[in-house]
């Protein structure tokens, strides 16, 4: 258990070193950083000085040890725009993005696990075929088109709902609901795969042989070996939530690092996406983490793996 | 005893070939599938709009028509022209810009999926083949590729290069090949190992012959779902791009272009925003549905 843990912890820093690179490599594809980051009517000695002074003259990878460096300690540099370190920017606003991506898991969870078993459980009945319905219109629809779509009926049409902003309770329903249903749909999906799958296995026979029946077989026996999938899911969704919330913040003008970012890449505030990219990376592979040592747990099965 | 019955199997066959034969049993069990072929034919109706956009469409999706702005869906305008799903905030015909919009969003989807096709596939294969040191090479920058918040990524660097339709196919066929290079590598790894290939090997193919001509070919259906399934993904996304201003610049129509313009419209003129939207809904919708019943037709233990 130690080596897992030992190997999974130095794989992550691995991959967050490969994220240090793409993110440091993204001031890099502009061109020049110099001209980027200072005002466009800098005189030629101007931008000498301050290339000389950022050490844009250094060997590549000398700047990108600096970079490194600087990272670690929570430094990406001024952000352009509003003169304050781009770090303290980013972090002011990552309890907004925490805020919404969680309520989005939490709709998702509620309505696609009870969904997904209730199909399975259900199969080929009305209810059944209206829930796959629901989720696979919920899979191929634009996260961006719902948000509007909501605001027309829910803000425009009734007006039972704030539209932008953040603070109470009603300002987080429609962001949740709209980032939270792609989510629903994958987790619905596949939630009612996997207890179909179980639902057929032996033991499952068995216990209905021994006399177990109706829904105590489907929550002791089955829901508990199909939730190792969707444990997994659970991580890798919380990854697509972070990007997702990049629209939807911007729909729902919600203060959140998603739409902070998107303001950033507008103003060429590239300190400011740097640090964005960066932390929002470091939050997924820390997500990761924590969900694959938690499986381990939930399925001995795949320990040491 | 069973030589005449052979023998009339062998006639019923005689004509076709093996490979054509399994393509038409293939077709065959795919068009049962009702729900597919609804897919295949949405899919069908967008390519052909975004092909025959210019004869299709009634009116240039560019014109624009200041006198006729914001018109209700089914109204006519000062010269008796119909307007079946109105005009915008330019009185520009919603309905063209919608035919028109399949252009950007098809050439996006079909360009990206080729790249990361492509790059999944060669790295899969190799990945798979050999193992070993170049193996965890590969999946260790699968890993780093899917740390990011993948919208994330595309934007900072479209918003660094400038958002131009050659700069969104590259960022976006670049960064999508892990799908590819994870289910072709599962493929491969089980391949490896199976006879045939062990008897080319022994009859004296080299690794790149038994590659390409051994394995490839059994590889390829799994890819096929990915690359069909990631078709949708990546119309999403170009409409995202779309959506935030990073994708195919006006004044060329776009779905998400157009979203982005009806948001602000969306007290006032609700067909604006649904329209488009609307579009995005239906043919992707068409390609999961089609993408679905590939998959259970073809490999339906694929988990994608």
């Amino acid at each position: 258990m130690k080596i897992f843990l030992a190997r999974r912890l130095a794989q992550s820093l691995l991959v967050l070193l490969g994220v240090s690179f793409i993110v440091f490599f993204i001031l890099y594809l502009t061109g020049d950083p110099a001209l980027v980051l200072l005002p466009p009517d800098s005189s030629a000695e101007d931008v000498q000085r301050f290339r000389e002074a950022m050490g844009f003259n250094d060997p590549f990878i000398v700047q990108y040890g600096r970079f490194l460096a600087g990272a670690l300690r929570g430094n990406f540099g001024q952000s352009v725009r509003h003169g304050e370190p781009a770090f303290n920017l980013v972090i002011e606003r990552m309890p907004a993005t925490f805020e919404l991506s969680g309520a989005a898991l939490l709709v998702a969870l509620c309505l696609a696990i009870p969904a997904g078993i209730v199909s399975a459980v259900r199969r080929n009945t009305a209810i059944d075929y209206v829930s796959t319905v629901v989720a696979l219109l919920g899979q191929s629809m634009p996260t961006f088109w719902l948000g509007i779509m909501l605001i027309l009926v829910f803000s425009v049409q009734f007006n039972l709902l704030p539209s932008s902003g953040r603070g109470t309770l009603e300002h987080l329903i429609l962001p949740a609901i709209t980032l939270g249903l792609f989510t629903t749909a994958r987790i619905t999906r596949l939630t009612r795969s996997g207890m179909l799958e179980v639902l057929s296995q032996d033991y499952i026979r068995t216990a209905r042989a021994k006399g177990v029946s109706g829904p105590p077989v489907v929550w002791k026996h089955a829901l508990k070996n199909a939730a190792i999938p969707i444990v997994t899911i659970v991580g890798i969704e919380l990854g697509t939530l972070l990007g997702g919330s990049v629209i939807t913040e911007t729909i729902f003008a919600w203060p959140g690092v998603g739409r902070l970012s998107v303001q950033a890449i507008y103003n060429r505030d590239y300190p400011v996406v740097q640090a964005a990219v960066f932390l929002l990376s470091s939050t997924f592979v820390l997500v990761n983490l924590v969900v694959d040592v938690l499986y381990t747990y939930l399925d001995p099965r795949i320990r040491l793996g | 005893m069973s030589v005449p019955i052979s023998v009339g199997t062998l006639d019923l066959s005689a004509g076709r070939s093996p490979a054509r034969r399994e393509w038409a049993v293939f077709a065959r069990r795919l068009a049962r599938r009702r729900t597919a072929l609804f897919g295949l034919v949405v899919v069908m109706v967008v390519i052909v709009s975004a092909l025959g956009a210019p004869w299709l469409a009634a009116y240039d999706p560019t014109e624009q028509d200041i006198t006729n702005r914001l018109r209700p869906p089914g109204s006519q305008d000062a010269a008796g022209r119909a307007h079946l799903l109105g005009t915008d905030h330019l009185g520009r015909d919603i309905l063209a810009r919608m035919i028109f919009g399949a252009r950007p969003a098809l050439m996006v989807g079909f360009a990206a999926v080729a790249i990361s096709g492509l790059l999944g596939m060669g790295v899969g294969l190799v990945s798979g083949y050999f193992g070993g040191r170049i193996d965890d090479v590969f999946m260790r920058l699968a890993d780093v590729q899917l740390a990011f918040p993948f919208i994330l990524l595309a934007i900072a660097v479209i918003g660094v290069l400038g958002p131009s339709l050659p700069v969104i196919i590259v960022v976006i066929g670049v960064s999508s090949w892990v799908v590819y290079a994870r289910v072709v590598r599962g493929a491969v790894l089980s391949l490896r190992e199976r006879e045939f290939v062990q008897a080319a090997r022994a009859l004296g193919s080299g690794d790149g012959r038994v590659l390409v001509r051994h394995i490839l070919p059994n590889a390829f259906t799994p890819w096929l779902v990915v690359a069909t399934l990631d078709m949708a993904r990546v119309i999403v996304i170009e409409s995202a791009l779309s959506f935030l201003g990073l994708g195919v610049q006006p004044p060329t129509p776009t779905w998400g272009g157009m979203l982005a313009d009806g948001r602000v419209y969306i007290s006032t003129a609700w067909w604006l925003a649904t329209f488009p939207g609307l579009a995005i809904l239906i043919t992707v919708l068409g390609i999961n549905l089609f993408g679905d019943g590939l998959r259970d037709t073809l490999d339906p233990r694929l988990r994608v």
